[in-house]
């Protein structure tokens, strides 16, 4: 089992959402983050003023899948969230120790 | 003689500039700052709100609106100790006396802009407790309550001098004195909810009917005149900060569109009942432009941190209205027209003597004041509170529990 951790642009969401169910993922998890990579933030004009905006808004997903399908939900991910411009994010990729469905109490891929 | 068609307008004009405190400026003001502060921001402008009011009928309105003193009132009103049925022109007196007090509320609750983030509440309390009676009651007295000024013959219809360079001019000697906030100029954050900052704009630009139109102190012609210079001036300074912003920066932005829309009402406030909606566009156009550029001078060149930008939009907008009435209040011009046998010359050093006056007056005594408050309540938060926000170290409460 593989546990993909993903950083995206907010606006992406709909697009890898849809081409990760196209996919046949059952389930994943979105959080609203903060980060820089190397855009190294933003900045903003407010009454004529700068501000610089150290961490930028992003969105989180994360996605347990069996290991044969991890190289497919990457590439999803990648096809969906790329705009091709700066701060479009990053995809990780770990190993899963185990898994538990906590309904019915079915372990490891079973539970995916 | 009460009129109840004047009474009726006056009544709902004060509760338009009550409106224009509470919420319109603390929601304008709220939104400009970080989220850690928001309540602080709104707590005080709700406690100054409150505040002014029982001051007000103590001996401010006394002071500013009864005697014939040239330069103060007296006493004889305080507590308003007039008969029920007591007459102020063709209104009620209490009416009169609620009216002009959403003024004296409003006033130092523009200050608020200049020291956000980072003001003692009690020293909030007590410079405001101090400024209403020695900078904004005598000033008030001088040109509308029958005091020198009001007898040289300045024409500031509904606050120029009396509201928005009192508090303008006031404000920026607070802020230089406080010190900026921890990071001005490039690391401070960013407004939080610009759409709170425009929901905050857009009561104070109804609010603005009441406070102008209202200052007709009648339901006629001529607060049908300044309600509609009032609404010209708004809408054209608007326009010019967005162009200004759309070509400077390729994005024209809401806090940006707002806040000409301020500047704009603001410099339209003491010609109000006196020009014509020419004017009103001329005057749109030009405080908008230079509300502008003061924003960028205080702030960048000068580098003080008058946070809110208060001189750079209400002093500096109040001001520049103050000079532009003696242009365009000539009936020439579309204007109700001059004193008999005044020129546009002679009202222009009427005007100008008036602003210096004020300015002079707001300055040194504003400063007498800040240094008294500092001394026996000291002005600045510790940089502790100031890192972890007043909302939850000075009030307790956060803004957004989420």
């Amino acid at each position: 089992m593989k546990y993909i951790i993903a950083v995206i642009q907010p606006h992406r969401l709909d697009a890898v959402r849809q081409a990760l169910a196209d996919l046949g993922v059952q389930g994943l998890t979105v959080s609203e983050v903060r980060g820089f990579g190397r855009q190294k933030g933003q900045t903003e004009i407010y009454r004529g003023a700068e501000y610089k905006i150290q961490y930028v808004p992003k969105v989180k997903l994360e996605i347990a899948v069996s290991a044969s399908m991890a190289d497919a939900v990457v590439g999803a991910i990648g096809e969906g969230a790329r705009t091709g411009r700066i701060g479009d994010g990053k995809v990780f990729v770990l190993p899963l120790e185990g898994a538990m469905r906590v309904r019915t109490g079915e372990m490891g891929a079973d539970a995916l | 003689m009460i009129d109840a068609g004047n009474t009726a307008w006056l009544i709902t004009a004060t509760a338009l500039v009550l409106f224009m405190t509470l919420p319109g400026l603390a929601l304008f003001y709220g939104g400009l700052v970080r989220a850690e502060n928001l309540l602080s921001v709104l707590m005080q402008c709700f406690t100054i709100a409150s505040l002014v009011s029982v001051l007000w009928l103590v001996a401010g309105y006394s002071l500013t609106f009864s005697g014939d003193g040239v330069w103060i009132g007296d006493l004889s009103k305080m507590l308003l100790r007039v008969p029920r049925d007591a007459v102020s022109g063709t209104i009620p007196e209490t009416v009169f006396f609620m009216f002009q007090m959403t003024f004296a509320i409003i006033t130092p609750a523009l200050i608020v802009g200049a020291f956000v983030e980072r003001m003692r509440f009690g020293a909030v309390v007590l410079f405001s407790a101090l400024w209403l009676f020695l900078v904004y009651v005598p000033v008030a007295h001088w040109i509308w309550g029958g005091g020198w000024l009001a007898e040289l013959g300045v024409m500031d219809f509904a606050g120029g001098l009396v509201v928005h360079l009192t508090a303008g001019v006031s404000a920026l000697l607070l802020a230089v004195v406080l010190g900026p906030r921890a990071g001005f100029p490039h690391d401070v954050k960013p407004p939080h909810a610009p759409w709170m900052t425009m929901t905050g704009a857009c009561m104070l630009w109804v609010g603005w009917f009441g406070f102008n139109a209202g200052s007709a102190l009648s339901a006629g012609a001529d607060a049908g005149m300044a309600m509609t210079v009032t609404h010209i001036s708004a809408a054209t300074a608007t326009l010019v900060w967005i162009v200004i912003e759309a070509v400077k920066f390729g994005k024209p932005s809401m806090v940006g569109a707002v806040t000409g829309a301020i500047a704009g009402l603001a410099s339209i406030t003491p010609a109000s009942g006196y020009v014509g909606p020419g004017a009103a566009l001329v005057i749109g156009l030009v405080g908008g432009s230079l509300c502008y550029v003061m924003v960028m001078v205080i702030k960048h060149r000068f580098g003080i941190d008058d946070s809110l930008d208060v001189l750079a939009v209400h002093g500096i907008g109040g001001a520049l209205g103050i000079v532009l009435t003696a242009i365009f209040a000539d009936a020439t011009l579309g204007g109700i027209g001059l004193a008999e046998g005044r020129t546009i010359g002679g009202q222009a050093l009427i005007q100008l003597t008036g602003l210096v006056a004020v300015l002079i007056w707001s300055v040194a005594v504003s400063f007498i004041i800040i240094k008294v408050v500092q001394a026996i309540a000291g002005l600045r938060v510790s940089p502790e509170i100031e890192e972890q926000g007043l909302d939850l170290s000075i009030h307790g409460e956060r803004g957004y529990n989420m």
